[in-house]
Order: C-alpha cells, then structure tokens, then sequence
C-alpha cells in the first residue's frame, strides 16, 4: 500500500522535473524555490537558475560522452581498447574553459552579493533578538515589541488532533511590516547561535549571542509569508517559525498605534500598582507560560526531568512566599535562562501566579507586579 | 604465477598465530587492513541503523517514534559514525592491504604502530557510543559540535572531545604511517610519478590528515576549557567569538571532506583503467589535479559559514577560492571520461560502482557549485539541498568508492570470486535507492525545509515519504554486500592471480590469496613489467 502510493508519486515527481521548475514551486511536490517577493529574492532566484542550468549544460554534454562510451565501446563489441593515455592540448583546454564559465556565473553574483550586503538609507530598523525557541521583534523607531513563538498546539505534533493547514509554521504573534519600505534588520541572539530564515525574501542570516548582524529587505507584495530557524539551537530547533504579515504602509502605522496603545495602557496600570485579581493574572499567565515555560515544563507541568523539573508539586512553586521563585525566573538557572529582559513585572507576577494555581497546585496564592519589582 | 617473492619467504616467517592473539597483537599490514575493514563495515551498519531512525521519523509530518531531542542524537551521531568510524577507517584499511603491496614493500614502516592506530579505535568508538546511555543523552548538537549550544550540553559532549582526540590520534597515526611507507619502501624502479593513483592520492590525504586533524584536537580542546576551566574562547561574555569555533573547525573540516574524497579518486583512477582495458588518461594531470584540491581545501573553509555575518570581502575571496576547485575537480572527471572513451569496456560489478560514482558524485560537484556562490548560498544553506548535497558526494560518492573497492580486491583477499549476480543485484539495487533517497532532499531544500528538524510542515511531506522509503531500501539492500562479502571469504570459485583481464599493478602479480608475506625481495623484471612499471625494452631482460 505505502509502497504503491510512493511509487505512483515518485512517478509523478519525475513529469515534474522534465517542466520548468518554477511553475511548480507552490505545489505539494515544490521542486523549487518559493516566489520571491523582493527584489533581491528575485535576483537570487535569476543566480540561481542561472547556475543551475549552466551545470545541466555541462552535465549534458559529460554525460552524453560517457553514455556513448558505455554504448559504443564495449568489449562485447568486439572492439579493441585504443592506447592513448595524454595529451597536454586537451588538458588546458578542459582547464581553461571551465574557468572561463566560472568567471561567467562570478560576475553576476558579485554584483548581487554587494547588493545584498549594503544595509545603509534604511527607513526603519527592527532588532530581532532569538532565543530558545522563540523571537523577539523590538521595532526601534516605534517602541513596539513583541515576542513570537509557534503556536500550533501539541495534540498536532502528537498526532492527537489533525494538523492544521500551516502546521508548524504559524506563530502566536506575526511581525507586522510594511511594503515598499527598506527595512534593516538587526540580529542577535541571548544564548545559542539561531538563523533567521523568511525563503520568500532570500534573507538568511544567524543570530549570534553578543554580536549583531545586519540584513535589510524591501518587501513588493503584501501577504503573509513564513520561514524558520535555520541553525540548530537545540530540542525545538524545529518548533521556531517565524510568520511576518506585510501590510500596507497606512495598515501597517494603524497597527503600530493599536500596539501604542495597548502598551500605554498597561503602564498606566502598572504605575498605578493596581491590585490583580487572581483571575487576571491567572488568564494572561496561561498565555505567557504557554509562550515561554512550557518547551521545556510542558503545558502539562510535568517538565521532562531530570534535565527540566517538573512545576506541578514542585516545593518551591507551591509553596507560600514566591521571592525563591521570582528570583530565578528573573535570574535564571542552569538551562534556565533569565527572564529579566524579556518579560515585564506584570508578566513576571502572572505567570509565577499561574503556576502556583495551575494543575494539582491549588494554592491560591497571588502575585502581584510589585513583588516582582521589588526582587529586581 | 609463481613468484619467488613468496614461496622462499614461508619458511622464515611462520604462518600467522591462531585465535584472538593474531589480531590482538598483529603488525602485518594485511590483517591491520582487515581489522580496518571489517571494523569499518560494523560502523556503516551501526551508522546506518541510526539513519534509518532518522528517516523513520521523517516518514510523515508529526511525532511518531522519538522525541525531539534524541533525533537530534541520531542526527549528529549517524554523523560522527559514518565519518570518523565507516568512511576514514575504511579508506585506512584499504591503505593498509593495498599501498605495500602496490610498491613492492614487504609490510608497512611502522607496523607495530601500525597495530596501536588500529586498536585505540574500537576503544574511542565505544566511548561515543556509551554516551546514548547517558543522564542528559549522547551529543545532540550535529557533529559540528558549534559553540555555544555544544559548551551548554550535557556530560557526554566531554566524553565526545576524549572520543575525537582518540580517533584523530589514531588517524595522525595511521597518517604518518602512510607518508613513511610510501617515501622509504618503495620498491627499486617504482618511482614516485610511477606509483598507482591509490598511492598518490593517499599520499596526499595523509599530509592532509596530519595538517588538520590537530586543529579538530585544538578546537574540541577549546571547547572543553570552556566548559570546566573557565576560559571563554567561544564566549562573547568573556571576550570571546561564538564564530572563532566555526572558523577553527571548518579550517580542519573543509580538509576533511577531502580525506574522505581523496583516496576516492584514487580507487576510481585504478578501477576505470582496468576494465576499460585502456591506461588512465592524463596520469600526471591527475596528480597536480589531486595537489591541487588538496592545496585549495585550505583556503576555502569560510564557505561553510556565509550566513555568519562575514564582510563582503571575506565572503567574495571564499567564494571565488571555492569556485576554483571546480577546475581541478572537472580535470579529473573529464580524465575518467577520456580514458573511458574508446576503451574495450566491460561492466563487473567494481566497474559499475566506478561509473555510477562518476556519475553521481558529478552531480554532487554540481550542487557544490551553486552551494559555492555566497547569494544563491543564502538560500542553500543548512537546508535539505545541503543534505542532499553532502550526501551524494559521501554515499554514491565515497561509500560506493570503497565497494567498488570491496568487490575490485576481494578476490585478491580471499582467494575466491565473489558471486557476480549478487554483486550486480547489490549495485542496482543500491544505485537506483540512494536516487530515491538522496535526489528529493534537493527539492527539500530548495522549496524551503530546514536541515536538522525531527517534524515540518505540511508542504513537505511528499518527498520525504519517498526519501524514506529509499532510505529503507538501501539500508536492506546493504545487507545483501555483507552476505556477499562473507560468503566471498567462506568459497568460492578460485580468483587467479591477475583476477582481471586488464589490472595492471604489483598486487596482481602475486598469487590469490595474497600470501601473508609478499614482496620480502623486492619484485623482479618480470613482476615489474607485468605491473606495466618497465617500458616493454627492459621487460625481456
């Protein structure tokens, strides 16, 4: 049965390549690159096909002697072997050549590759700060920022539940960005080395812990488009996509004040030191573990020990004061990573209380932002 | 053939001891080759095994059979395995059957040593093993072991560095081993630019060897003071470069990837003559070709990290240095073709695998050439394209090598001709499987499939079905090579002493099995001239 049906597609695969590949890139058997929606992904994508036909040239041509040869000059044949064994004419000749169509496919990608490599008159810069198994947008102009991991969930990956049309590749929270605007990236990474790979825009580029990389991309057409982490970082290497909306310039500033706004009003609330509720913190610290603790501690808060500890039962989330807790959420420990820069008070104080009252820890305890603050 | 190389000889030297000590306590290059083989074909089957659970989980989108975390054990111990453990040790076996006996030497320079760089591997490779049975799990962040996921892993990345000093150790050892057999014991007559290309080409790779496989010492060192000493080489924190580790490792793994495909070419240049009845074609041009990648492979390691965030200098001189290897590399390919060209062919099974080597590792050459154009790289780089990249030149690329070397001198090994039907079933079977395998990753890769993930997304679901079930099929069809290969050692039909109508070579003037001892007096006019190392002249002397 499984054999069959791989066998039919493998036929089918096989009409695929005799035609042109780039009609053929969206379909489930893509044999190509995605459409490129910029102009350098274009130009990436003319290099590419360019090579690529080039070698099929050559290797039409080497072939065609071997097939020939296998063919022809067979002892069977009856023939008998020549005796020629060098010729200085011909070995230039096959040195000079293939130099030649070297410096041939070297021109255009020199071009294309200071091109690429030119990150200056950007209009707005956006500093992408990967860590495991998630990235962090800071966009620089505006103060916006949000944190973006997969959100597909877990019944999916375990074959509980169907998967859905984007499994694995969709995320809590997209990067909005606009068309027709130059936009430099800048990149880091808080612990291992990641790569941000979005294939549409032909930008690749690692994420490298205490240095900062440049790219910069100018998007034509508004869409959603999808790409991953590109460089092993460990268990969930492949759980870490990356989805940008591009919208319109105008869409795209009606987004930026929404999350203005939002931003301001949940400063407002912080420096008010409101009193959460249980319930609140409780809601939004859900979502925040889910996002953030939950690789590694399991939505289920039977972590996968011995290497990441089990939270439900665990004596220092269940029990009456939280300063241990707050401290190495904030601080970090072991394979921990410290939670200082990336989560506010708030979010700090409702995920710690979502803990303490999440699975068989009914504690009822509360945390509030202030007690956060005070342990920073 | 009678040969006075041998039969005087027996008598001095006493036929080998019996049982477990004649292989503990060996120093003849024949059984050193042997234990090399052998111990090479228990790792390609272990190396296998953990490929298959790779493209087992692969199968379908989703998790079915392993976690996240030991897939990535599989991956970067399948790695480890097939390189350090099937593919070098197998060239290094060939190296120790065959290089004495193509120059006329009775043994090799350093046999006893020759015994130590055999027998630290089976200990090295049961440390990296041991470590799957590890608190925290075997290594699990690819064999190229990057700072700083490898400095933060677990207990068994340590037991990986002692594994690897061990492993190069024995390497640097067999290396040296090689370089001293190969300029002291050649035979009278037999001069350097006389020497099979086996020789030549393992000449250079052991030079190569000894260049780079300190610099792998020196950069897992690094690795480990920064683990437990408190230095910080790879730590941005402490003054370090997270990306000083890829340069110092590539410096030795671009190299590398030449050790693996080297004496490769070396097989190929002795397999392509023979059965093509027809001399190799531009024997010299194929030296200065093989010197000269060797030369380039020193030059172009930053091609492996264009992603990084190199200035576009840096990446325009990695870029036009790795094109150039491109010219020395088609030199090559273009000589097996002419020596090919108007031959009196005839397709046993060591002549098929030479040919479907040319041919797919052509097409590796190929994905090697657009890999090496830093834009198009951007791409490429650490996706399906580059698996698929990588493992045509290593598997229709070296691992076919070293079988078509298998079935070429198994009858010069065991004295018996293997089953010619079985060996044609083991070629097309395992020819046409790793295109199934290997050939869709390209457009994995392309159509945007990271490398090194465990589950993806829907649109690629398609091709991987089929690599995974070619991945299947070649695994089971290797099973085949290994009942041919002991049923060759247990009988078979008497392999005279030429074995092929047109092998040309010292090894082949001396009898089938190959006595323990050959070449004790070094070979005679007649050996010489049959070995076609004599102009016909001096040959009726």
């Amino acid at each position: 049965m499984m054999l069959s049906a791989s066998f039919r597609q493998l036929a089918v695969w096989m009409g695929v390549i005799a035609l042109s590949p780039a009609v053929y890139a969206q379909t489930e058997y893509a044999v190509n690159f995605q459409t490129p929606v910029t102009e350098t992904a274009q130009q990436v994508y003319q290099l590419h096909m360019l090579i690529f036909w080039i070698c099929v040239a050559i290797g039409a041509v080497v072939f065609s002697v071997m097939l020939i040869s296998i063919v022809l000059h067979r002892k069977s044949k009856g023939v008998q072997p020549a005796q020629f064994h060098e010729s200085t004419t011909v070995e230039i000749l096959w040195t000079l050549v293939p130099f030649a169509i070297l410096i041939s496919m070297a021109i255009p990608a020199t071009k294309t590759l200071i091109a690429m490599a030119d990150t200056a008159n950007s209009d707005m810069s956006i500093k992408i700060t990967a860590s495991q198994f998630k990235w962090q947008y800071d966009y620089l102009n505006e103060e916006v920022s949000l944190i973006s991991a997969l959100a597909t969930p877990r019944e999916q990956i375990f074959e509980a539940a169907d998967k859905s049309e984007h499994y694995l590749l969709e995320v809590d929270n997209p990067v909005v960005l606009p068309t027709n605007t130059r936009i430099r990236f800048l990149l880091t990474a808080a612990d291992v080395i990641h790569a941000w790979w979005v294939p549409a825009l032909g930008l690749k580029k690692d994420a490298v812990p205490g240095f900062i990389n440049e790219m910069w991309t100018k998007i034509d057409q508004p869409g959603i488009y999808r790409g991953q982490c590109a460089e092993l970082c460990g268990a969930n290497h492949g759980f870490m996509p990356i989805v940008l909306d591009v919208r319109s310039p105008e869409d795209y500033q009606s987004w930026v004040a929404e999350r203005q706004a939002a931003k301001a009003a949940e400063l407002a609330a912080l420096a008010a030191n409101k009193e959460w509720s249980l319930d609140e913190l409780n809601q939004r610290g859900e979502k925040i573990f889910l996002a953030n603790c939950a690789v590694c501690h399991q939505a289920t808060g039977q972590g996968m020990p011995p290497a990441f500890p089990a939270l439900n039962g665990s004596p220092m989330v269940t029990q009456q004061e939280p300063i241990a807790q707050i401290e190495q959420v904030l601080k970090g420990k072991n394979a921990m990573p410290s939670f200082a820069a990336s989560l506010n008070d708030l979010d700090i104080a409702a995920v710690i209380t979502y803990t303490k009252n999440a699975w068989d820890n009914h504690t009822g305890t509360v945390v509030q932002p202030s007690a956060v603050a005070a342990a920073r | 053939m009678s040969h006075a190389t041998t039969a005087s000889h027996d008598d001095l030297h006493a036929a080998p001891p019996r049982g477990l000590s004649r292989w503990l306590f060996t120093t003849n290059h024949k059984d050193i080759g042997t234990l090399y083989l052998l111990f090479s074909l228990l790792m390609f089957l272990v190396g296998g095994t953990m490929a298959l659970v790779v493209r087992a989980e692969l199968f379908q989108p989703g998790l079915q059979f392993v976690d996240p975390l030991f897939f990535n054990q599989m991956t970067t111990m399948h790695a480890l395995i097939m390189i350090f453990g099937a593919v070098m040790p197998a060239f290094t076996g060939l190296a120790n059957w065959l290089i004495p006996m193509m120059i006329g030497a009775p043994d090799m320079a350093l046999p006893r040593m020759n015994n130590w760089s055999f027998w630290i591997l089976p200990f090295a490779f049961t440390l990296l093993l041991s470590t799957l049975f590890m608190e925290g799990g075997a290594p699990a962040g690819g064999w190229t072991m990057y700072a700083p996921l490898s400095v933060q892993g677990p207990p068994s990345i340590d037991f990986l560095i002692l594994a690897i000093h061990m492993m190069g150790i024995s390497s640097i050892m067999g290396a040296i081993n090689v370089i001293a057999t190969i300029l002291n014991l050649r035979a009278p007559g037999v001069t350097l630019m006389k020497m099979p290309l086996f020789v030549w080409t393992w000449l250079i790779t052991a030079y190569l060897l000894i260049a780079v496989m300190p610099v792998l010492a020196g950069v897992v060192t690094m690795t480990l003071t920064d683990r437990h000493f408190g230095t910080s080489f790879f730590d941005a924190a402490g003054g370090g470069d997270p990306i000083l580790f890829q340069h110092i490792f590539w410096f030795f793994g671009h190299p590398e990837v030449y050790i693996l495909i080297l004496p490769a070419f070396g097989i190929i240049s002795q397999i392509i003559p023979t059965f093509a009845r027809k001399p190799l074609f531009g024997y010299s041009s194929m030296v200065y070709a093989t010197a000269s990648i060797a030369f380039l492979s020193f030059i172009v390691w930053a091609h492996h990290m264009f992603t990084v965030g190199m200035p576009v200098a840096g990446q325009l001189f990695f870029m036009y240095s790795t094109m150039l290897i491109a010219v020395p590399t088609g030199v090559k390919v273009f000589n097996w073709v002419a020596t090919m060209w108007r031959g009196a062919m005839t397709f046993e099974t060591p002549m098929l695998f030479a040919i479907a080597f040319v041919f797919l590792f052509t097409i590796g050459g190929f994905s090697g050439l657009m890999l090496a154009i830093a834009p198009a790289d951007y791409q490429y780089h650490d996706t399906y394209f580059v698996v698929a990249h990588f493992h045509y030149v290593l598997v229709p690329g070296a691992v076919f090598s070293i079988m078509a070397a298998a079935y070429f001198w198994l009858p010069k090994w065991t004295g018996h001709q293997y089953n010619e039907t079985l060996g044609k079933i083991h070629f097309w079977l395992s020819a046409i499987s790793v295109n199934i395998t290997f050939f869709p990753q390209h457009f994995l890769g392309l159509a945007g499939m990271p490398r090194r993930i465990p589950d993806y997304s829907l649109q690629f679901a398609g091709f991987n079905e089929i690599s995974s079930v070619g991945a299947f099929l070649f695994g089971l069809s290797q099973l085949l090579f290994v009942y041919i290969v002991i049923k060759t050692i247990r009988g078979g039909e008497p392999a005279t002493a030429q074995v092929w109508e047109g092998a040309r070579g010292l090894e082949w003037t001396v009898p089938s099995p190959a006595p323990y001892h050959t070449f004790a007096t070094a070979p005679d006019n007649k050996a010489m001239s049959a070995a076609g190392m004599l102009p016909a002249a001096e040959a009726g002397h």
